[in-house]
C-alpha cells in the first residue's frame, strides 16, 4: 500500500468519475455522495502523501514497473505533494458549494469535476513531459465542460475562445515535445535535465524547444501577452467552477518553476532563457491592477485578482533562490484561497441584489452583515492588508526579492498594484454594500444552504487562519523550496544510481 | 524525403494558422484540424525518417524508433476528442445566438448571466453577412 501512495490522488477521483458516469441516470443524491466521498478520500490521500514526502526523499512510482527513462514515472517531492493537498482541499470546498443546485443544471457535472481533479493532480505529480501533456489535456477537457456548465450565450462564447486558444496551445506543446525528443531522445524530466547538461550539438534546437515549452506554460499561467482569455473565461464561469479555476493558472506556474529549476537553469544550452519572464510578469501585475480598477462587476474583479496573483508568482522562476521560491509557494497557497473566496462571494452577493446582481452600482439594501464581513476579510486578504495572510505572503516575497537585481522594479510594481487593488476593492465594496436605491425591491433571499455557507466560510476563513498558522506552512514551503533547488537528488531518485551508465544509441 | 515532409508540415501549418485567424467558427475548426495534422507529422518525424523499418526492436534488426509512433497515436486520439467537443460548442453558440462569429460580442453587462436572464437573442447584433466574409477583427 505504501508504495502505491503517489498514485492514489489520481486514482481516487478517476474511479469516482467512472462510477459517476456509469450511474448517470441516478439522482443528485447519489452523485453528490459519490463526489463528496471521493473529495474527502482525496484529501486523506493527499495529506498522507504530503506526510510521506515530508520525510525528505523523492517518492518515485514507476507505472507498469518500467524503470525511469523508458517508462512513465510519477515523482513526488514536497512541492508536488503540497500542491496535491492544496488541490484536494480546494476541490472539496468547491464541490461542497456546488452540491446545492448548481450541479443539477447538467447531468455530468460531478463526473467532469472529478476528471478535473484527475488532471490537476496528475499534472502536479508526473515526472514525464509527455505524461504532463496528457494530464494537461485531461484537465483542459474537463475545464471546457465545466466552463460551459450552466448554459447561457456568454458561457458558450467565452468557452469557444478558451477552447480554441488552449487547442492552439496544445499544438505548440506537442511541437515543443517533438523538438525535445528529436534533440535529446527522451521526455522524462530528470533525463531531460541530464541530457541537456551533456548536450554537445543542436544547442539552438534545444533552446527553441525549451522556449516553446515555457511559452505554453505561460499561456496556461496567463502571462501578459497571453493573458487576455483569462478575465473573460473566468468571469463567465459559474461560481464553484471559477473558484476551482483559481488553481488552474497555478499549474502553469508550478510547471515553469519545475522545468526551470530542474532542467533549464543548470544547462548551458538554456541558460538565461527566462530573462524576459520577470518584466512580462511585472507588466501582467500592472495590467491586472488596471483591469481590477475598470471591472464592472464583482466576478470580473475576482478574475482580475486571479490574474494579478499569477503575475506576482510568474516574477519568481527566473531568479534562482530557495528563499524566493519558498515565499512564492506561501503566496501561491494564500492567493488561491483568496481568489476562490471572491468568486463564491460574488455569487452570494449577486443573488441578493436582484437585477443589479453583482454589478458595482446602487441596488437594493443588502441586509446581510455577515456577507459584508466576509467581503471585508476577503478584500483585506487580497489587497495584502496587515493582519491577514495576503500581507504575510507579500511581505515574504518583497523581503526575498531584496537580494535580486530586479528588486527596485518588483517593489515598485507590487506596491503600486497593491495600492490600486485597495482603491478598487474599497470603492466597489462601499458601492455594493452602502450605496442604496430604495425604490428597487430586494431580491427574494434564496433558501440558504448549510453546504454553500460552509464552503464560503471555509474559504474566507482561510485568510485569517493562514495568517495565524503561517509558521507551519512557511516552514513546509521553505523545505519544499530547498528540496526543489537541489535537483540532483530529484534526478538521482528518478533515474536510479545507474543514471550515467544507461546505454544510448547515437542518433542520426 | 526530408524536404518533402518539411514542405508538407510547413504548408499544413501555414494553412492551419491562416484559417485559425478567420472569424467564423467553421474555418477555425478546420484550421485547428490542419494544425493538428501538421503537429502529428512533426512528432512522427522527431523519431527520424526511415523507410521500410518496423518499429520493433529485435536483435541486430533494422528498426525505427517506436516511441514517436506511440506519442502520435495519443496525440491523434486527444486531438480528435477535442475537435469533436469544439464542434459541439460552436454549434451551441450558433444555436443560441444565430451567428457563428467567434468574436465575443457579448456586452460586459451580459457576461455570465445565468440561465433564463441572459438567454435572449441579441437583436442588435448585425446579420452575419454584414461583418465581411473575412471576419478579421
Amino acid at each position: 500500500m505504501l508504495q502505491h501512495a503517489p498514485i492514489l490522488p489520481i486514482l481516487i477521483p478517476f474511479a469516482a468519475a467512472l462510477v459517476l458516469m456509469a450511474g448517470t441516470g441516478r439522482g443528485p443524491g447519489f452523485q453528490r455522495s459519490i463526489g463528496l466521498a471521493a473529495a474527502l478520500a482525496g484529501i486523506g490521500a493527499a495529506a498522507w502523501l504530503t506526510l510521506l514526502a515530508d520525510r525528505g526523499e523523492v517518492l518515485v512510482y514507476a507505472l507498469g514497473n518500467w524503470p525511469a527513462p523508458f517508462g512513465i514515472v510519477l515523482a513526488v517531492d514536497r512541492l508536488a505533494a503540497g500542491m496535491t493537498l492544496l488541490t484536494a482541499l480546494l476541490a472539496a470546498v468547491c464541490l461542497l458549494h456546488a452540491s446545492h443546485g448548481f450541479d443539477a443544471r447538467g447531468r455530468h457535472f460531478h463526473a467532469f469535476f472529478q476528471l478535473q481533479i484527475v488532471g490537476l493532480q496528475g499534472a502536479f505529480l508526473t515526472g514525464d513531459l509527455f505524461n504532463l501533456f496528457v494530464f494537461f489535456e485531461v484537465m483542459l477537457l474537463a475545464s471546457y465542460a465545466l466552463l460551459a456548465h450552466g448554459g447561457g450565450l456568454a458561457r458558450s462564447r467565452a468557452g469557444l475562445a478558451y477552447v480554441v486558444l488552449n487547442l492552439a496551445g496544445s499544438a505548440l506543446f506537442l511541437i515543443a515535445l517533438g523538438l525535445l525528443y528529436g534533440t535529446l531522445g527522451t521526455l522524462n524530466l530528470a533525463d531531460v535535465a541530464l541530457r541537456l547538461q551533456g548536450l554537445e550539438h543542436d544547442f539552438a534546437l534545444a533552446r527553441l524547444a525549451a522556449a516553446l515549452l515555457v511559452a505554453v506554460f505561460a499561456l496556461k499561467a496567463a502571462l501578459l501577452p497571453l493573458s487576455f482569455w483569462l478575465p473573460l473565461a473566468y468571469a463567465a464561469a459559474g461560481a464553484p467552477v471559477a473558484a476551482l479555476f483559481a488553481l488552474l493558472t497555478k499549474v502553469g506556474i508550478v510547471a515553469i518553476l519545475r522545468v526551470q529549476v530542474v532542467a533549464f537553469a543548470p544547462a548551458p544550452a538554456t541558460a538565461g532563457l527566462l530573462d524576459w519572464l520577470t518584466p512580462l510578469a511585472l507588466l501582467t501585475i500592472l495590467f491586472a491592477a488596471l483591469g481590477a480598477l475598470a471591472a464592472g462587476r464583482l466576478r470580473a474583479l475576482a478574475a482580475w485578482l486571479v490574474l494579478g496573483s499569477a503575475g506576482v508568482l510568474l516574477a519568481v522562476p527566473a531568479h534562482a533562490g530557495a528563499g524566493l521560491t519558498a515565499a512564492a509557494l506561501f503566496y501561491l497557497v494564500q492567493s488561491t484561497f483568496a481568489g476562490a473566496a471572491f468568486f463564491l462571494l460574488a455569487e452570494r452577493i449577486g443573488e441578493r441584489r436582484g437585477a443589479a446582481a453583482d454589478r458595482f452600482r446602487a441596488g437594493p439594501p443588502l441586509a446581510a452583515p455577515w456577507l459584508a464581513l466576509g467581503f471585508f476579510l476577503a478584500a483585506a486578504t487580497a489587497a495584502g492588508l496587515p493582519p491577514f495572510s495576503g500581507f504575510l505572503g507579500k511581505l515574504m516575497l518583497l523581503e526575498a526579492f531584496r537580494a535580486t537585481p530586479a528588486a527596485a522594479a518588483v517593489w515598485g510594481v507590487l506596491l503600486t498594484a497593491g495600492f490600486l487593488l485597495m482603491i478598487s476593492l474599497a470603492r466597489n465594496g462601499s458601492r455594493l454594500f452602502w450605496e442604496r436605491k430604495t425604490d428597487q425591491a430586494a431580491a427574494d433571499v434564496p433558501a440558504s444552504s448549510r453546504r454553500r455557507s460552509a464552503a464560503l466560510v471555509l474559504l474566507v476563513a482561510a485568510g485569517p487562519l493562514l495568517a495565524l498558522f503561517a509558521q507551519p506552512l512557511a516552514d513546509y514551503a521553505a523545505r519544499a523550496a530547498a528540496q526543489l533547488h537541489a535537483p540532483g537528488a530529484y534526478i538521482a531518485a528518478v533515474l536510479g544510481p545507474q543514471a550515467k551508465s544507461i546505454e544510448r544509441q547515437r542518433r542520426p | 524525403m526530408e524536404a518533402l515532409l518539411a514542405i508538407a508540415i510547413g504548408t499544413l501549418t501555414a494553412c492551419g494558422v491562416f484559417l485559425l485567424l478567420r472569424g467564423r467558427t467553421f474555418a477555425v475548426v478546420l484550421g485547428l484540424t490542419l494544425l493538428s495534422y501538421a503537429v502529428n507529422l512533426f512528432l512522427f518525424a522527431s523519431g527520424r525518417l526511415m523507410a521500410g523499418a518496423p518499429p520493433l526492436i529485435r536483435a541486430g534488426a533494422f528498426y525505427t524508433d517506436p516511441l514517436p509512433q506511440a506519442l502520435v497515436l495519443t496525440a491523434i486520439v486527444i486531438g480528435f476528442g477535442m475537435t469533436a467537443y469544439l464542434v459541439l460548442l460552436a454549434l451551441r453558440a450558433l444555436a443560441e445566438s444565430g451567428d457563428d462569429h467567434v468574436d465575443a460580442k457579448v456586452r460586459e453587462g451580459r457576461l455570465g448571466q445565468e440561465h433564463g436572464a441572459g438567454e435572449a437573442r441579441e437583436p442588435s447584433s448585425p446579420p452575419s453577412s454584414e461583418r465581411g466574409a473575412g471576419g478579421w477583427p
